[in-house]
């Protein structure tokens, strides 16, 4: 067990090493000089030789990666020159809502995905399958920004009922907080309980024909139990697993969700930066999410370990 | 399920409540069209910083709706004799929002940090500004190493900007973080991408006009959540109203539209030597291929596609409504006939060219006209959209043939004009160079006379707007959007929104 987790994390590091490369090289390839976008509409040359100068610009590609290393190491993501502000602040701001809107909107993910999957599996054939079926389609093919928009038209405009955009801070005003929270998480929990709808299905479907439900039912059990305590157990470890991958995606930020609803996050942050070439922001956000899921990937890994003594044992 | 659909419909109506609650009626929404960048008067980069600037810094001069110099914190001013040195009467009793007083010694401070900060924006608008004399403590002196005309103007803009200079010692490059001006509102919180909040300054010296307490901005990059947010009431006020929005908007009287003509342009640059590519091809090589191709343009229909009709046609770096439109050069009625003429005449029948446009929808809409406009003369355009940045990038290099390009615009002409047009200026992507335009150009600057600028600029548009570094297609109108409760709004060709005399009714 100890060699194991020594080994599992001794990879991290070269793992960490080579996407902070790529972070950078892959950022260089971006055309357009960083320097003449920050500097305004004036561009005046003295402001575009400062900003080439504190980029370290006219410095080589490896020359420039160690600078930026060398502050990542000691802690120092360093500052977004449009806003005059530490990358590190940026993120720990921004940090909580994308949290908030991921984990809401993995929780509406589940709330419609699996009721759904489970609904359609065992009702197979009959038109709750169907109309599970056709949800789910929808749902997968439905642009998020259209659907967002749609949402802000019904419940803001129309109906009055939700404010259009925007976020408040869950410690500032809890209700105002879900309120501005809830249409986007549904926009984007649409999407993945669609996934999670299909997954379930087939995981479902696969038990339900498997030997130990037709014992449990033999057993005389009820079909409700049969469902909901035997097979549903073992069906969802799959989709679990994709729900946990889908988190992970949405850590990263929702691009065009956090646009149409204006929720300061990760996704909006990092957009701003690439269109306004702030690359210190683009390459800290983008280290920062790229750990954050080797972190968890090697948290799954030890969990594995844990729970399935096959693993320990090798 | 009655029951669950009445508890949520009961939820919706409690947060909207509290929502409703935390406004409040004093709070002046306002939607921005982005994210400002850096609150620092000396940094800042941005159009949009300064609508937050507005009401947050006061300035030197200000100007007024028809885009002459009045006072605001410079009480008046005087030039010199040999219009080298220009002294300024400084209003009294002015604090900055941390206390300390406005004099002589903080505008000569403001002046010093404008031109010596490390990465000013500022230092190019005021390079002719050599010292700063206190005369007294209601009294400065700007001395310049030559005339410069355009300095008022200047002075009514960021240059003009005053920030404590307490303040700003104490923070160093990080002002822009917690910015502290002399303005109606002093600054309470940013979020980065969420929201800028402002509030009333008591000891404002013009608090008479100041009718709100608090100032909200808040950047919502997408114009149709915008507009939506304004609709359902959480936004009093929206900048940048898409024109498309307009007919529906009118006829709502929940709401009411205010626009006016912008002091920036809608242009072609054309690559005239720039670069190599200037000479390859004949729109950059053959003015009589410049000529044909503005022939080709019916303005009034572009203004119509890509506006909606919300602007104003016009062929210089000013609107035909300005008063330094230069009359001599009107604008060319389209005469397709004419332009295959010229054509013929350069022995170019169908030239082909390559026309760059960023990918906003208004230069696409724009590109897309224009190439089926021109066509009837012969023309043969390639549109190639490109991302901003890069657009910028390959216009600052001379890798294209001409390009969709658009100016915020100066309220002093000097500044749609000079840095486009004058030999190696920072924004002349066209490479655009000619001794004789220096020359009026020069000399426009160093005049006060508005009557002796006017005729300079006529005998520049007549070299200029035949040489077309830039073919200028019309002034946007500014279109601001607000709730029927909200009144004194003035309409600034700058663009910007004062907040004083705004009020609920």
């Amino acid at each position: 067990m100890f060699a194991f987790l020594v080994r599992r994390i001794a990879t991290i590091v070269p793992t960490l090493v080579f996407v902070s490369m790529l972070i950078f090289g892959l950022q260089q390839l971006l055309p357009g000089d960083p320097a003449i976008i920050l500097a305004g509409e004036d561009r005046d040359p003295t402001v575009v030789a400062h900003l080439r100068a504190k980029m370290h610009l006219d410095d080589p590609l490896p020359v420039r990666y160690l600078y930026w290393i060398n502050g990542v190491l000691h802690g120092d993501l360093g500052e977004s020159l449009r806003m005059q502000k530490p990358v590190l602040e940026l993120i720990m701001e921004k940090l909580p809502v994308t949290l908030e809107l991921a984990a809401l909107s993995i929780v509406i993910a589940f709330a419609i995905g699996i009721p759904a999957g489970i609904v359609s599996a065992v009702k197979r054939g009959t038109a709750w399958d169907y109309g599970a079926n056709a949800v789910a389609l929808w749902g997968l093919s439905t642009p998020n920004f259209w659907l967002g928009i749609m949402l802000i038209l019904l419940f803001s405009v129309t109906l009055g009922w939700l404010p259009a955009s925007g976020f408040v801070s869950p410690f500032e005003d809890l209700k105002a907080n879900l309120a501005a929270l809830v249409m986007p998480a549904f926009v984007l929990g649409n999407a993945i309980a669609a996934v999670l709808m299909r997954h379930t299905r087939s995981a479902m479907l696969q038990v339900l024909s498997s030997d130990y439900v037709r014992t449990a039912r033999a057993k005389g059990l009820s079909e409700r139990s049969v469902i909901l305590k035997h097979a549903l157990r073992n069906a969802l470890i799959p989709v679990i697993t994709l729900g946990a991958l889908e988190l992970g995606t949405l850590l990263s930020g929702a691009v065009l969700t956090e646009q149409v609803f204006t929720i300061p996050g990760f996704g909006k942050l990092i957009v701003d930066a690439v269109f306004n070439r702030d690359y210190a922001v683009v390459q800290g956000v983008v280290l920062f999410t790229a750990t954050a899921y080797i972190l968890l990937n090697l948290a799954a890994d030890i969990a594995y370990v844990v729970v399935n003594p096959q693993i320990r044992a090798q | 399920m009655q029951t669950a659909l009445r508890i949520v419909r009961i939820g919706f109506a409690l947060a909207w409540a509290t929502l409703a609650a935390t406004a409040g009626a004093q709070t002046l929404r306002i939607g921005l069209a982005e994210d400002p960048d850096v609150l620092d008067p000396t940094l800042a980069r941005s159009f949009v910083g300064r609508i937050v600037f507005a009401a947050l810094c006061d300035k030197l001069f200000d100007i007024d709706e028809k885009l002459a110099i009045v006072p605001q914190l410079a009480t008046s001013y005087e030039w010199s004799a040999d219009n080298k040195a220009l002294t300024l009467k400084i209003r009294q009793g002015v604090t900055f929002h941390d206390g300390e007083k406005l004099d002589a010694a903080a505008v000569k401070y403001n002046i010093e940090r404008h031109k010596t900060m490390a990465g000013s924006n500022r230092r190019g608008e005021l390079a002719l500004v050599t010292t700063v004399d206190v005369v007294d403590p209601a009294t400065v002196r700007l001395n310049l190493s030559a005339p410069f005309a355009p300095l008022l103007a200047q002075l009514a803009d960021r240059a003009g900007m005053m920030v404590s200079p307490k303040a700003a010692q104490e923070a160093g490059d990080k002002f822009g973080a917690k910015p502290v001006c002399s303005g109606p509102f002093r600054f309470v919180e940013r979020i980065a991408q969420d929201r800028i909040v402002l509030e009333k300054y008591p000891n404002y010296w013009n608090k008479g006009e100041i009718f709100v307490d608090k100032v909200v901005y808040l950047p919502i990059v997408d114009s149709t959540v915008r507009l939506a947010n304004l609709k359902s009431g959480q936004l009093d006020f929206i900048e940048r109203l898409a024109t498309s929005d307009v007919p529906a908007l009118k006829s709502d009287s929940r709401f009411k539209i205010s626009k006016i003509t912008e002091i920036g342009y809608q242009g072609i640059t054309i690559n005239v030597g720039k670069s190599d590519l200037a000479q390859k091809n004949p729109l950059g090589k053959d003015p009589r291929v410049r000529e044909a191709f503005e022939l080709a343009l019916d303005r009034q229909g572009i203004v119509q596609v890509a506006q909606d009709g919300e602007g104003e046609v016009g062929n210089q770096w000013v609107a035909p409504s300005n008063g330094f439109y230069a009359k001599n050069m009107p604008i060319p009625k389209r005469d397709v006939a004419r332009a295959k003429a010229l054509l013929a005449e350069a022995g170019v029948p169908n030239p082909s060219f390559t026309l760059m446009t960023p990918t906003t929808s208004d230069a696409q809409k724009v590109a897309q006209v224009v190439q089926a406009m021109v066509k009837e003369a012969g023309f043969d355009v390639k549109i190639q959209s490109t991302e901003f940045a890069t657009s910028l990038d390959m216009a600052d290099k001379g890798q294209y043939d001409a390009y969709v390009l658009a100016w915020s615009g100066r309220a002093d002409p000097d500044g749609n004009i000079y840095s486009f047009d004058a030999c190696k200026q920072p924004l002349n992507y066209a490479g655009y160079c000619k001794p004789d335009v220096d020359e009026i150009l020069n000399k426009s600057r160093t005049t006060r006379d508005a009557a002796e600028r006017r005729k300079l600029f006529e005998q520049l548009a007549a070299i200029a707007l035949k040489d077309r570094p830039v073919v200028y297609l019309y002034h946007r109108n500014w279109l601001w959007a607000y709730t029927a409760k909200l009144s004194g709004l003035r309409t600034i060709p700058d663009g910007l929104v004062r907040v004083q005399g705004l009020k609920f009714n």
